[in-house]
């Protein structure tokens, strides 16, 4: 006989004893721990149902509560009536939910190849960061007297005392804490050693009031005995970032094919097909292959990102981040523009040629939201009416970015628009804020309103813009922010026009040499003094010639070689 | 939230429980098999009135999915429904023709049944026309869910209604009963929806989809709330306070996760519209025993005069979870 299995179980007694048969039935002495708190007449009933084996038997019963020395306390007897009473080369310690995933006969012939191996997981506390809820070195300097589970308070209450009390346990002569997964195979001389250890209740003593020891007890302990230690668990376990074992369903079939591991825990005891899979007579032919856990390893800790930290810029209704929280306030960057559309003719239609993006108009308009293309429904079916957007516009704002996720998106805003929205945009990261300032003054400057109007119309709006372009100067702004005024602009538009395209990426195939036309401004100097002269100074639009249509050219630079 | 705050919950709950406790004697039990329920059973609990068209299809989706009773509150059905379920082996009936307003929309009534008959399972408590779609629903039953739940000490799973409609005027398509509702309402809103916070009972409030786009377009701020919590590990000091929108004491609403990160959610597929809606929205016009005097059907009867079509280029054709997982509107949290 090569290998003895110790079985812990405490529920779905069942299909603890379907297990227990499948590996008595290939050869493999059982031992078999129930925990106390099973009452007597399930217990019995399980017992008798097992009765017909004879390499099958009993340890006595502790109560096993999560984290506690019981489950230790069951495993040292289980695993003494194991080695009295068999004489086996391997212990292999299992649950009521482990499954084999490959016929016992492979197990036995990988422990034959690795007589002298002792695989266990095993690793130094102080390089480890599985540790939940806080506790990592100190689950072994301080006192663990009352269960977690059951006392959250007072087991909290204790630790916080030891610590101000500066209380650090010292561990007996020679025993290093290390940690790792419960489940185990031991060589019996190693479990003997243990089992046998001169320091036995020293160590006993020490780890019944540390945190866990089943994680720590063997895993410590078989560094003082083992002659070879492959640090990795045979049972393919995973655990959740609370500490608790993921579970396997029926739809895990493949995964848990193509894993190759011999055991594989926990399974959900109403998986029939999994156990029916796995037990059947059907089972695929012996593969010489070790265990390859890597792929079922990324779908479970995929899972555990998702629950910690979710999908950036989705607002739903399991994930509702607190502001600061949101990791990722919208799900792409996008960029924002203000003061181009009216310098530039067919603006919005230059710059989704040259991005590929899509380009809206003004999305935060009072009198609807201007998709691209006109469409009076956007993506996710977001509607262009104003006041459902105004219920909420940042809800708006993240929805339209999270339903085209994966797609650029640029859009107009101005001081006229949404307000609030503009507090959220300065604050993102993703968004890239572009504003030529005083560019509200062209349109002015062509209509045919008298001039009392235009000048009352443009205090009025070079007021909102200074408030918008303070606002997008707030210490606090996450935003990439560039503002120029329209004569810096005027400069060298297209250059700055150049940089903008290069930020969101040209599209494949774009004319990078075409530039949106510029209106032009010929006797535009001319309105913004006359503005001045009226006492209202048009100081956004910057330093305007006032009789060239274009700004004040820079004096051509002069290279001097020396 | 204050010690103030806490209290006045409490006396709420307290409240509600007595409610429930008093409308109790509305109900007369037509057919009694709660002696068949066992400890590890999942419960459903539904009011129901003239529902013949959709309740073979809702019994059949549920016994698909694993649920083991049914707990139904006949409000004064005309249509054959009572007797219908009254034959079926794992349905339970009670009846009643008192007012479906005065007892808040069915509520006391199911939050009566849930303190007799749910104290220490998991109880599914959804209208007729609600389908709960979870995580791997196509793969692991409802105990699968459950049994996860309890592992992770969770005790109540959130599930936000999606409205189903079809293509095409609403009363234009038919529906056979029996048949799967999807299949003449497969299209729905994929992203839409608005959330705020509702701090006084600690849930999200969602709001949005077809209704909010075309029926309250013009008072938003009164658009049909569509965050629901309908599966929960009942304790008889529960009450559900307003429908299954929210629950006492309110840390069972705290379902969603505010650090970032996501919690598990599923959706209630909501076949309100089938073909049968626009006769009905006129009934319950004249009934008016709906919430906030039935502003929501006055809302149907201005728009559906004029045949409205819910479907637009954006709605979203209805596959299974996977899709609603990937489209942010459920999520599978870490259950892998």
């Amino acid at each position: 006989m090569s290998m003895g299995v110790i079985m812990l179980v405490h529920t779905a007694l069942d299909r603890a004893a379907q297990m227990a048969r499948h590996w008595a039935r290939a050869g493999c002495p059982v031992v078999i721990h129930v925990d106390r708190r099973v009452p007597d007449a399930p217990y019995g009933a399980f017992r008798r149902a097992l009765a017909d084996l004879p390499d099958i038997a009993f340890s006595s019963r502790h109560r096993c509560e999560w984290g506690t020395w019981g489950l230790v306390a069951a495993t040292l007897d289980a695993s003494r009536v194991m080695l009295d009473r068999h004489d086996v080369r391997h212990v292999y310690l299992a649950s009521g939910a482990c499954l084999p995933l490959r016929p016992v006969a492979d197990l036995q012939d990988y422990l034959a190849d690795h007589p002298e191996t002792d695989f266990i997981e095993s690793a130094a506390t102080a390089d480890v960061p599985w540790t939940v809820g806080g506790l990592n070195h100190e689950r072994f300097t301080l006192f663990f007297p009352v269960s977690w589970r059951r006392n959250k308070p007072l087991f909290d209450a204790l630790v916080a005392g030891q610590r101000a009390l500066g209380l650090r346990r010292r561990a007996p002569r020679g025993v290093v804490p290390h940690m790792g997964s419960q489940w185990w195979c031991l060589t019996s001389r190693t479990l003997r050693a243990i089992l046998d250890s001169p320091d036995r209740r020293a160590h006993d003593a020490y780890f019944r009031r540390t945190w866990i020891p089943d994680e720590s007890y063997f895993q410590s302990l078989a560094r003082l005995y083992a002659t070879e230690i492959e640090a990795r668990s045979l049972t393919l376990s995973k655990f959740d970032f609370q500490g608790k074992p993921h579970i396997f369903y029926d739809d895990h079939l493949q995964l848990l094919r193509r894993s190759d591991c011999f055991v594989a825990r926990k399974i959900w005891p109403r998986a029939n097909r999994l156990y029916a899979a796995f037990l059947g007579e059907g089972l695929p032919p012996a593969i010489r292959q070790d265990p390859q856990p890597g792929k079922i390893d990324r779908v479970f800790a995929k899972a555990v990102e998702r629950r910690l930290r979710g999908r950036p810029g989705l607002y739903m209704q399991s994930r509702f981040p607190r502001l600061g929280h949101e990791n990722g306030v919208t799900a792409g960057r996008y960029a924002v523009f203000h003061g181009f559309e009216p310098l530039h003719d067919g603006f919005c239609a230059w710059l989704a040629d040259a991005t590929g993006a899509r380009v809206h108009g003004r999305l935060f308009s009072p009198e609807r939201a201007h998709f691209a293309e006109g469409e009076a429904v956007g993506p996710g079916a977001l509607t262009d009416d104003a006041g459902l957007r105004d219920y909420n516009p940042k809800a708006f704002l993240t929805n339209l970015l999270w339903n085209s996720r994966g797609m650029q998106h640029c859009f107009l805003y101005g001081p006229d628009d949404t307000p609030e929205i503009l507090w959220h945009i300065a604050r993102d990261p993703n968004a890239r804020i572009s504003v030529v300032s005083g560019a509200w003054a062209v349109p002015l400057w062509r209509s045919d309103a008298p001039f009392d109007v235009v000048r009352a119309r443009a205090a009025k709006l070079q007021r909102a813009e200074a408030a918008m372009i303070d606002a997008l100067r707030a210490p606090d702004v996450k935003a990439r922010v560039r503002i120029q005024t329209m004569a810096e602009y005027l400069e060298a538009p297209a250059e700055t026009l150049k940089s903008i395209v290069a930020e969101i990426g040209w599209r494949d195939g774009a004319d990078r040499s075409a530039s949106p036309s510029t209106v032009e401004l010929l006797g535009f100097g001319q309105f913004l003094q006359r503005l001045r002269n009226e006492g209202m100074d048009p100081y956004l639009a910057g330093d305007f010639p006032l009789l060239s249509s274009t700004p004040r050219q820079p004096e051509p630079r002069r290279y001097i070689a020396s | 939230m204050g010690l103030w705050d806490s209290y006045r919950m409490r006396l709420r709950r307290k409240r509600l429980r007595l409610r429930a406790l008093r409308k109790r004697h509305e109900l007369s039990p037509v057919t009694d098999r709660t002696a068949q329920i066992r400890p590890d059973h999942v419960l459903v609990f539904s009011t129901q009135r003239n529902e013949m068209a959709r309740l073979p299809w809702f019994l059949k989706y549920y016994r698909g999915l694993g649920a083991d009773h049914f707990l139904f509150v006949d409000n004064d059905s005309d249509d054959g429904s009572r007797e219908y379920l009254s034959q079926q082996p794992d349905v339970s009936v009670w009846s009643t023709g008192a007012s479906y307003r005065a007892s808040r929309f069915g509520m006391d009534w199911m939050n009566a049944l849930l303190r007799r008959h749910g104290h220490g399972h998991w109880t599914l408590t959804v209208d007729p026309d609600e389908l709960l779609v979870y995580p791997f629903c196509d793969t692991r039953p409802l105990a699968g869910l459950t049994d996860w739940l309890d592992s992770c000490g969770i005790k109540a799973f959130p599930a936000m209604l999606l409205d189903m409609y079809p293509k095409g005027p609403i009363g234009e398509a038919t529906y056979t009963p029996g048949q799967d509702p999807l299949e003449v309402l497969p299209w729905f809103d994929a992203g839409n929806y608005t959330i705020s916070r509702n701090w006084g009972y600690n849930n999200l409030w969602i709001q949005g989809g077809p209704r909010a786009r075309v029926f309250f377009r013009d008072q938003p701020g009164r658009a049909p709330a569509l965050n629901k919590i309908p599966l929960v590990r009942w304790h008889r000091r529960y009450v559900y306070a307003s429908s299954t929108h929210n629950l006492l004491p309110r840390g069972l609403n705290l379902v969603f996760d505010d650090m970032g990160g996501e919690k598990s959610s599923g959706v209630l597929l909501h076949t309100k519209f089938l073909p049968t809606f626009p006769a009905k929205a006129d009934e319950e016009l004249s009934r008016r025993q709906h919430y906030g005097d039935s502003r929501e059907y006055i809302a149907y009867a201005a728009v559906l005069d004029g045949d409205a079509d819910l479907w637009c280029r954006y709605s979203e054709k209805y596959i299974n979870w996977r899709q609603l997982e990937i489209l942010g509107l459920m999520s599978k949290g870490n259950w892998a």
